[in-house]
């Protein structure tokens, strides 16, 4: 039986939820729980990746023809890196408190697996603006995943979101979720969420194909 | 493996064109971010430039010129012109009458996550250490960054002794770290609960530094004299 042939807004549309790079697939685990400590560093450290992510998916698929597959891998790293060192530049001459936020991980971008198998994956067997799509669903996936966690951690553990207080003076901060531990805490409360939510809408589906098959037999 | 399968293997690509696929990339990327960096790095370099001028001014808040110099011993200080980066530089502050107000001093030392880099002004009159600023750290959001926003630990710097001995060769008193709520005399700095190694590093760091530049600038103050 032939699939139906995806359209470039599916391509999109599942990078942000059924095929979600964090909730779903738990790829780029490093920069997700070190760099979600604060809402704008897991906002900004998203849209870096996004970036990355989209013109690394245009440039493996424009040259997925002009690879070899032996030499793809070396290639592809290198594509990516090129892109992270762009990053790097741009961020440094747009704000330099940002760039001191993020620190080493916008380096740490390039062995992010998450990027690398998009190129593999997918920029590599299809065409361009599928790739951009692919590249573009996963890059706004990934980046709102992160805000999620940024931003349970900020507010529990600093009180605040986007640095304005939420809270009254005397709301105990949970220091913890600014640890490195809170990024497990809140990834794995997430995660849960995310898998009762699949959960629900698999039973949903079950019951509904159930009735279905039943009014037939009728 | 048999015959019929070997030949129906695709032909493996030739070495040429996995040079060129890799030469080609190679040479791509080169110039993506030869480019790139081209565009920003005047940026860049404002901003960096900025970010020390805001930091010369808010370590020095009566200051409303600043003038870089240069150690070059053993003859003293000299005016630097132009490029402000490099080694052993400090940052005269001089009031609206071109009056010296006190010098800026950069410091760097290991913190608990990275290197800290800091900026501190030293006021002559009041012989102490009267701002500073973080300029570079990588401390733990949420904990060890509070060194740049605490304002019981900043008030420590508000008037930090690092006044001279006798012998016009070291601080009479060395700046000491000391537990939160313990500090009893000028040249202690008062800790943060939470972010004891980053406090304890910024305590390092000042010491250090003012034991290296605070006798060489009162031994030499009349090479600032001169103002802009």
């Amino acid at each position: 039986m032939a699939t139906p042939t995806k359209s470039s807004t599916d391509e999109f549309i599942k990078g942000l939820w059924k095929d979600n790079p964090v909730f779903v697939q738990v790829l780029g685990m490093c920069p997700v729980l070190a760099v979600s400590n604060t809402a704008m560093n897991a906002l900004a450290m998203g849209l870096a990746t996004a970036f990355v992510l989209v013109m690394s998916n245009i440039v493996v698929s424009s040259l997925r023809s002009f690879i070899p597959k032996q030499v793809r891998i070396a290639t592809y790293i290198l594509i990516i890196a090129t892109f992270v060192t762009v990053v790097d530049y741009v961020i440094q001459a747009i704000s330099l408190d940002l760039y001191k936020a993020l620190g080493a991980f916008i380096s740490l971008i390039v062995v992010n697996c998450l990027i690398l198998g998009r190129a593999e994956a997918f920029a590599s067997k299809n065409t361009v603006a599928r790739s951009v799509m692919d590249g573009l669903g996963m890059g706004v996936g990934f980046a709102f995943a992160l805000f999620c966690l940024g931003a349970v951690r900020e507010i529990l553990g600093n009180g605040t979101l986007f640095e304005a207080a939420l809270f009254h003076d005397s709301f105990q901060n949970w220091v913890v979720m600014i640890l490195p531990s809170g990024g497990f805490f809140s990834l794995a409360a997430w995660l849960l969420l995310f898998n009762w939510l699949e959960q629900r809408k698999a039973k949903k589906d079950e019951k509904a194909t159930l009735a279905l098959s039943e009014e037939a037999a009728q | 493996m048999s015959h019929a399968e070997l030949a129906s293997r695709p032909a493996p690509p030739s070495t040429w064109h996995m040079y060129r696929a890799m030469v080609g990339v190679g040479v791509f990327c080169g110039l993506l971010i030869v480019s790139v960096y081209q565009v920003t790095l005047p940026v860049i370099e404002r901003n960096k430039a900025e970010a020390l001028q805001e930091a010369i001014f808010h370590v020095l808040p009566n200051a409303s010129t600043s003038t870089t110099y240069r150690l070059d011993e053993p003859n003293g200080f000299k005016v630097l012109e132009g490029e402000s980066h490099g080694e052993q530089l400090v940052y005269a502050g001089y009031d609206a009458n071109e009056e010296l107000v006190g010098l800026a001093v950069e410091a760097r030392g290991m913190g608990y996550q990275d290197v800290i880099g800091l900026i501190y002004g030293y006021s002559f009159a009041e012989e102490a250490i009267v701002g500073i600023q973080v300029l570079e750290s990588k401390e733990t959001p949420g904990l060890g960054d509070k060194i740049e926003t605490d304002p019981a630990f900043l008030q420590n710097f508000e008037r930090l002794d690092v006044s001279l001995a006798d012998n016009l060769s070291e601080l009479a008193n060395p700046i000491v770290p000391v537990k939160h709520g313990e500090k009893t005399h000028p040249w202690e700095v008062d800790g943060i609960t939470g972010a004891t190694i980053s406090s304890v590093a910024i305590a390092n760091i000042l010491d250090r530094s003012a034991q290296y530049w605070v006798p060489r600038i009162r031994n030499n103050l009349r090479d600032f004299q001169g103002g802009e």
